[in-house]
C-alpha cells in the first residue's frame, strides 16, 4: 500500500502516474486482474473470487483503478469479441498499468442517444483514417489509449455501420481538450480527431458489429464490475462510524438515513453474488444490469448526503481548511456521486430499457 | 459459493405456483368474497394434497424436514396469488412452532392431525395483536400470562375484527375459560417464540416479494392495452419509469429475502438483522408497487372492479404483521451498531465469529 494517499489521477499528471505506478506494483503480484487467464498477468480467477479480491483491496482502502474503463470495461470486452492475436497485443499491457485507457463513445450530439454518433471510420487499404469530435471522455486528458465508436460505413443510419476502434491519444491528428469538472478537476476530455490513420488490427469484431459490441461492454459496466460492492459497504461502514462519532448532535431521521445505507449496500452485495452464482452457471447478464446502475448511483447519492447532514455547517469546506478534518473525503465522494446518475447511460435510459426488455412495454 | 436455488426447490416453486394458476386467480377471489365463506374447500384439499403442511417441521417430528430456502419461493408464490388460506402461516409458521414444543400426548395427536392436513394452527403470537384464521383452526397456540398454552379451538371464544382486506380473518381471544394445555413456560418457550417471529418475518416479506411483482404485472399488462392520444400507455416514458422505478426495488429485495432464507436457521443477530431487512424492503415495494400499479391504471385503478386493491390490502396488512417497521428497524439497529459491519461480514454469523 502506498504509504499515503495518492494525489487525485484526475487533478494533475503527477496524480496520474502514481496511480499508474500502484497499478504496475499490483501487476508484478498479478493482482492486477485477477479474473483474467495467467498469460495475461491474472490469476484465472471466478467471479466470487473477483469478488473477494475486492472485498480486501475496499477494505484495505487502495487507491481507485486509475485504468478502469480498461481493466473492467474494455478488457472483458476483448476476451469475448477479440482475435487471439489482439488479446496478446493488448491485455497484457492493460493488466500492466503500462497502457492506459479512456472511452470514447459519446458525441456533442449523440449522448443518450449514442447511436446518432458522426465520427467516421474510413477504409484505406489496411488502416482506418479516423475524424471526429468526441466528448465527456473519462481519463482521457493524461490516458495513452481510447476506444472509439465510429461509423465505418458512411451510408448507414443508427445503430448499423458502426465499429469499435482503438487509437492512441497521442496520435498525430488527435487533439485532447480537458474540461474542467464541477468539482475543478479534469477528470474528462473532448477529443477531436482529424484524419487519425490506425491499422485496421486496431478494430474489435466484424465492421459493423460496434453497436452490439458496445453493448455487451455497457452490460458489464452496469451490471458488474464498474462498482464492486465492496465500494459502498467500506463507505457505509464509514457513514455508520461517522455517525457513532456525532450521535449526539444529529436529528433523528439520520440515524434511519443511516441504517438505510446500510442496508442497501448489503441488499446491492447480495444481488451482485446472485448475479455472479448465475453468471457462474453460463447464465448472462441481460436488461437487469440497468436495475443495477440504478440502485448503486442513487445509493451512493444517498450515502454521501447523510454523511454532509452529519457534518452539518462544516460539510462545505475543502480539505484545505484547517477545521476540515475528513470532511474533505465525503465532499469528494459526493461530488463524484452526482455524476452517477448520468455517465454509463443515463438513469432515464436505463429506466427505458428496464420498462422495454424486462417488463416487455412497447418501444 | 453459489447463491442459486436447487432444481429441486425449483420444482416445488413451481408445482404449488401452477395449483395457485388454477385455483387461485381473481375471479376465484371474488367468488370466495361473495360466498362469504372462510375458504375455498376445493382449493385447500387441492393445496392439503400437496403435503406442504409439515414443510418445515423435523422429520423426527414427522415432517418433511425442508429448511428456510425450500419454502421462501412457495411463500412468494403465495402472495403473488393473494391466496386467502392460511398455507404460509400454518405451514410456516404454527407447525413448526408446535413441532418444537409438543412433548404430551395431546400436543402430539394436534401435530399429527395438522400434518396430515386434517386441521390447521393458528398462533396468538405477542408479536401480533391478533389471531389470523382462528376459525378455521382446530386448535391455537397462545400465550397467556407467563405461559404458552395450546387451545382447542373449540372452546375459545373468538371475536373478529373485520379487516380492510376481505381475505383476512383476523380475530381477538375473548378472556374467558377454554380447554387448554399448558405447553411451555414463556421464558422456556421463548427461543421457540423468537423463531417463529422469524419464520413469520420472512415469510410475511417473501409474501410482499410476490406482491410487489403481482402489482407491476397487472399494470404492465394494462398499460400495454390501455390506449391514449392513440398509442398504448405504456409506451410512454413517464408510465415505463414509473414502473422501473418499482421494479429496481423489487430487484434489491428479493437477494435480501433469499438471503435471509438461507441464514433463518442461524437465528442470531446477523439473521435476525438480514430477516428484518427484507421485511423492510419487500413491504416498501409492495407499498410503492402497488399505489403505482393504481396510478397506472388511473380512475379503472380506484374501483372495486379491477384487481389491483386485493394486492394493495394485503400488502397494507402485511407490512406490520410479524413486526412493524419500527420493531424490524431496531433490529437493524442492533446489528449495525453492536456488531462487525463492511464487506468481510456480509455473510456473517455468531457461530462462525465465535
Amino acid at each position: 500500500m502506498p504509504p499515503a494517499p495518492l494525489p487525485s489521477f484526475d487533478a494533475s499528471r503527477e496524480g496520474f502516474e502514481a496511480h499508474r505506478a500502484w497499478e504496475r506494483k499490483l501487476a508484478e503480484g498479478r493482482w492486477g486482474m485477477v479474473t483474467w487467464p495467467e498469460a495475461y498477468g491474472g490469476r484465472g480467477l471466478n467471479l466470487v473470487q473477483w469478488l473477494i479480491f475486492e472485498e480486501e483491496y475496499w477494505r484495505a482502502g487502495a487507491p481507485l483503478r486509475v485504468n478502469q474503463n480498461g481493466i473492467f470495461l474494455l478488457g472483458p470486452t476483448l476476451m469475448e469479441f477479440g482475435t487471439d492475436a489482439q488479446k496478446a497485443r493488448f491485455l497484457s499491457k492493460m493488466a500492466s498499468g503500462d497502457e492506459i485507457w479512456a472511452q470514447a463513445w459519446s458525441e456533442p450530439q449523440a449522448g443518450s442517444d449514442l447511436a446518432a454518433v458522426r465520427s467516421t471510420g474510413r477504409r484505406d487499404g489496411d488502416e482506418y483514417v479516423l475524424n471526429g469530435h468526441k466528448i465527456w471522455s473519462s481519463r482521457a486528458v493524461f490516458a495513452d489509449w481510447a476506444f472509439g465508436l465510429f461509423r465505418t460505413d458512411p451510408a448507414s443510419e443508427r445503430h448499423k455501420g458502426l465499429s469499435l476502434i482503438f487509437f492512441k491519444l497521442d496520435a498525430p491528428g488527435v487533439r485532447v481538450q480537458p474540461i474542467p469538472q464541477i468539482d475543478g478537476e479534469t477528470g474528462f476530455a473532448e477529443i477531436f480527431l482529424e484524419n487519425v490513420r490506425v491499422p485496421a488490427f486496431n478494430r474489435l469484431g466484424e465492421e459493423g458489429q460496434g453497436w452490439s459490441i458496445c453493448m455487451a461492454t455497457a452490460g458489464f459496466e452496469r451490471g458488474l464490475m464498474l462498482r464492486s460492492p465492496a465500494r459502498f459497504q467500506v463507505a457505509a461502514k464509514k457513514l455508520v462510524e461517522l455517525y457513532r462519532a456525532h450521535e449526539d448532535e444529529t436529528a433523528p431521521e439520520t440515524r434511519a438515513a443511516v441504517l438505510q445505507s446500510f442496508m442497501d449496500a448489503e441488499a446491492y452485495a447480495l444481488s451482485i453474488y446472485a448475479t455472479a452464482s448465475r453468471l457462474m452457471a453460463g447464465g448472462h447478464i441481460g436488461a437487469e444490469a440497468s436495475t443495477n446502475k440504478i440502485f448503486w448511483s442513487e445509493m451512493d447519492i444517498q450515502l454521501h448526503r447523510t454523511a454532509l447532514s452529519i457534518l452539518g455547517a462544516r460539510a462545505e469546506l475543502l480539505r484545505a481548511a484547517p477545521e476540515a478534518g475528513d470532511v474533505g473525503r465525503w465532499l469528494d465522494g459526493y461530488f463524484f456521486s452526482l455524476a452517477g446518475p448520468i455517465y454509463a447511460g443515463s438513469n432515464e435510459i436505463q429506466k427505458n430499457i428496464i420498462a422495454e426488455r424486462m417488463l416487455g412495454l412497447p418501444r | 459459493m453459489d447463491f442459486r436455488f436447487t432444481d429441486e426447490q425449483q420444482m416445488t416453486a413451481e408445482a404449488v405456483k401452477g395449483l395457485l394458476a388454477d385455483f387461485c386467480q381473481p375471479a376465484d377471489l371474488r367468488r370466495l368474497m361473495q360466498s362469504g365463506e372462510a375458504r375455498d374447500e376445493k382449493r385447500w384439499a387441492a393445496i392439503a394434497e400437496m403435503g406442504l403442511a409439515g414443510a418445515l417441521v423435523p422429520e423426527a417430528k414427522g415432517g418433511l424436514g425442508l429448511k428456510g430456502p425450500d419454502f421462501v419461493l412457495v411463500a412468494e408464490a403465495c402472495g403473488y396469488a393473494g391466496l386467502p388460506e392460511p398455507l404460509v402461516e400454518n405451514a410456516g409458521v404454527a407447525l413448526p412452532l408446535l413441532a418444537a414444543l409438543a412433548r404430551d400426548q395431546r400436543s402430539r395427536t394436534i401435530l399429527d392431525r395438522a400434518l396430515a392436513g386434517e386441521i390447521t394452527v393458528a398462533v396468538a403470537h405477542p408479536a401480533n395483536p391478533f389471531v389470523a384464521d382462528a376459525d378455521t383452526a382446530g386448535a391455537i397456540l397462545a400465550v397467556r400470562g407467563d405461559e404458552l398454552f395450546l387451545c382447542d379451538a373449540e372452546t375459545v371464544s373468538l371475536v373478529r375484527q373485520p379487516s380492510i382486506d376481505p381475505f383476512r380473518r383476523l380475530f381477538s381471544i375473548a378472556d374467558r375459560p377454554c380447554v387448554t394445555t399448558a405447553v411451555a413456560e414463556v421464558s422456556e418457550a421463548r427461543r421457540a417464540l423468537d423463531a417463529a417471529l422469524d419464520r413469520g418475518a420472512l415469510f410475511a416479506a417473501a409474501q410482499m416479494l410476490g406482491i410487489a411483482q403481482r402489482a407491476v404485472d397487472l399494470a404492465v399488462a394494462y398499460a400495454k392495452e390501455r390506449q391514449q392520444f392513440g398509442k398504448p400507455i405504456g409506451s410512454y416514458q413517464a408510465v415505463k419509469h414509473l414502473l422501473s422505478t418499482v421494479q429496481v426495488r423489487i430487484e434489491f429485495a428479493r437477494p435480501v429475502v433469499h438471503a435471509a432464507a438461507a441464514q433463518l436457521e442461524n437465528g442470531d443477530a446477523f439473521s435476525r438483522a438480514r430477516i428484518s431487512h427484507a421485511k423492510l424492503a419487500t413491504a416498501e415495494a409492495a407499498d410503492l408497487a402497488c399505489r403505482t400499479a393504481i396510478q397506472v391504471h388511473g380512475a379503472m385503478g380506484y374501483s372495486w372492479e379491477v384487481d389491483v386493491h386485493f394486492f394493495l390490502k394485503r400488502a397494507l396488512a402485511l407490512a406490520s404483521w410479524w413486526g412493524d417497521a419500527r420493531s424490524h428497524r431496531e433490529r437493524i439497529a442492533a446489528r449495525t451498531f453492536d456488531r462487525p459491519i463492511g464487506p468481510d461480514s456480509t455473510f456473517a454469523s455468531e457461530a462462525a465469529n465465535a
